[in-house]
């Protein structure tokens, strides 16, 4: 585990950069240190490597001071990756990736065997190997800088806005393949952002820094957006934490209704049976859904899809929250969001009434778990 | 007659191509007080560029010394050293050295200062010994511009040998020398032309050098 204690960065100009923090870093699990620009979030994670020394406090790693070893032997044992990657423009991207292996002293033959390991488990190609930098996009140059990060195998992980220059789409692309490597591998990873929205989407715990310094929350995200420690933190968050935080709750316990559903090919009796309800949802012959439609314009036997309403979004009640369920009702013409399996066949639908009643209830149970928490 | 009689007439005598006066032995000659030359000043220029540049520091005092190596007429300080130090190769060797060290020097430290920071924060972050900062991430990078620098002061140098003459040393510079002397322009124009050719072999060498030695990576993209 590692350690802040009582942390204070004075530069030489006087700046404070971090105030008095103290912060319980834990094993195998993702920290994110996140807070607006110039809050010091890069100096607390440049002095976990000593990059920058503290003026005042103390690192430990594991118990003990990160100043008890030689400086180089420490940063051996921690990947960094940093915002432009920061790549060696002049190394192939296997000797680029080789470099930490290198400087322990393994062969070269072996080290670059490693290499073209890690290549593979970030997701770039080994045809890629033998490229220089300037030759991939950044999103690539990214996951070389993570890959060379990881390359002798270091028990903790580093990470200064890494994914902050990308595209949203290739950020996101990043973000999973980060989480699905921890899945894997369980480093213990700090992770510096600007952006709230990435620090809940990767935290397993998110510290919410303040400008000058100072922790303002530390907290996993679930607890951070249903309770803020002060304004600061909540203005952070931004306006629709609310919904937000819907992601941390399972759609799986929603009471899906399978009556509204009707195949395109549904006799004239089944369709009869159905006419009560005020929208029914028409799926194809492998129960894929096709679109809504109100009873009384569907005729039997002639469906024709394309005057079909739209159904929105999905969601798959295993895998997405409430946030993706409600997200998928609002979307939805009828206001009914369509539940389906792994292979897009529907497996129910459900109302907004439906998802708000989950919402309050999932509500409740946090609350209930607060008091326990907290003795009461 | 023009310039290129007067080159043809020198190159075709074949007189001009045996002995102590030879075309072969004044070329080698000057070849070897060149290379001496650039040897030493990038004895003392490169390191000293390469640690300021690293720590980024004494740029100040490095455009001072250059300015004023610059300032320096080497005609003026060949006839300095003679007077001062009197018959030998030292004379010949501090007014090359002395011009050709502000180039190496200046260029070397604007090449490490101007490298890309973050592959440097990078280097130090994963625990890569400062020497080989250094050396294994800023040096290949800024490999360019700092030959373009030797390239320089390789070309001043082997213009500029030619004054070793001057004190009664050999070289291209004995024709020029001699030729003016003796009003014997075909051994003038031939001295120069030679002078010339060395140059263009100088630019040359120094592309294959480069070729050689910068990675493709650093190539194409800078
Ligand atoms: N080397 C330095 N010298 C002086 N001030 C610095 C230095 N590095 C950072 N700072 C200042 O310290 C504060 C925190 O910086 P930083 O840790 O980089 O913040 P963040 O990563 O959260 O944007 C800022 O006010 C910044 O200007
Ligand atoms: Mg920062």
């Amino acid at each position: 585990m590692i350690r802040i204690d009582g942390v204070t960065k004075r530069y030489p100009d006087g700046t404070v950069a971090v105030d008095r923090l103290s912060l319980e870093i834990p094993d195998r699990a993702i920290t994110v240190l996140v807070g607006p620009s110039g809050c010091g979030k890069t100096t607390t994670l440049r002095m976990i490597n000593r990059m920058v020394e503290p003026t005042e406090g103390s690192i430990l790693l594991d118990g003990r001071d990160i100043r008890q070893q030689p400086v180089n032997t420490l940063r051996r044992s921690m990947g960094y990756v940093i915002q432009n990657a920061g790549l060696f423009q002049h190394r192939t991207i296997l000797d680029n990736i080789a470099t930490v292996p290198r400087l322990l002293g393994w062969t070269k033959q072996k080290a670059r065997a490693r290499a073209a390991e890690l290549m593979e488990r970030v997701g770039l190609d080994t045809a890629l190997a033998k490229r220089y930098p300037y030759q991939l996009s950044g999103g690539q140059q990214q996951r070389v800088g993570v890959a060379r990060a990881l390359a002798a195998d270091p028990p903790v992980l580093l990470m200064d806005e890494p994914f902050s220059a990308v595209d949203p789409v290739v950020r996101k692309g990043l973000q999973d393949e980060l989480l699905r490597i921890q899945d894997e591998l369980g480093k213990t990873i700090v992770f510096v952002t600007h952006d709230i929205d990435e620090a809940i989407k990767l935290g397993t715990k998110v510290a919410v820094l303040r400008t000058g310094g100072r922790l303002a929350q530390f907290a996993p995200p679930a607890e951070l957006l249903s309770a803020p420690a002060d304004s600061f933190v909540e203005d952070f968050l931004g306006a629709d934490r609310g919904i937000r935080r819907l992601s941390f709750f399972p759609s799986r316990e929603l009471e899906l209704q399978t009556e509204p559903i009707v195949a395109i090919d549904a006799g004239a009796d089944r369709l009869a049976s159905r006419a009560t309800a005020p929208y029914l949802l028409v799926t194809d012959l492998d129960g894929r859904p096709l679109g809504w439609s109100e009873p009384d314009r569907l005729t039997a036997g002639a469906v024709e899809p394309d005057r079909l309403l739209d159904f929105g979004r999905p969601f798959v009640p295993g895998t997405d929250s409430l946030r993706t369920a409600l997200d998928g009702a609002v979307l939805s013409p009828t206001g009914w969001a369509v539940a389906v399996d792994g292979e897009g066949r529907a497996v129910g639908v459900v109302s907004q009434q439906v998802i708000g009643e989950a919402i309050r209830a999932a509500h409740g149970r946090v609350a209930e778990q607060a008091d326990v928490g907290a003795g009461r | 007659m023009n310039v290129l009689n007067f080159a043809h007439a020198f190159f075709s005598d074949g007189a001009h191509w045996h002995g102590y006066d030879g075309i072969p032995t004044r070329f080698s000659e000057h070849v070897q007080y060149s290379l001496e030359a650039l040897l030493i000043a990038a004895a003392i220029g490169l390191p000293v560029g390469l640690l300021t540049g690293h720590y980024g520091r004494g740029g100040n005092a490095l455009a001072l010394v250059a300015t004023a190596g610059r300032a320096l007429p080497s005609f003026g300080l060949l006839v300095l050293m003679f007077i001062w130090l009197g018959f030998g190769m030292l004379p010949v060797m501090i007014p090359l050295v002395v011009l050709a060290v502000p180039p190496i020097l200046v260029t070397t430290y604007e090449a490490v200062r101007s490298v890309d920071p973050s592959p440097v924060d990078a280097a130090r972050g994963m625990g890569m010994p400062e020497a080989r900062v250094l050396l294994q991430v800023e040096v290949p990078v800024a490999l360019p511009l700092i030959l373009s620098g030797l390239r320089t002061a390789a070309i001043q140098i082997v213009s500029t040998a030619t004054i070793a003459a001057y004190i009664s040393f050999g070289g291209l510079g004995r024709y020029i020398i001699d030729g003016l002397y003796q009003r014997d322009y075909e051994k003038v124009i031939g001295g120069a032309t030679l002078v010339a050719g060395l140059a263009l072999a100088t630019l040359a060498v120094f592309w294959a050098v480069s070729r050689l030695t910068v990675s493709p990576g650093v190539r194409r993209s800078g």
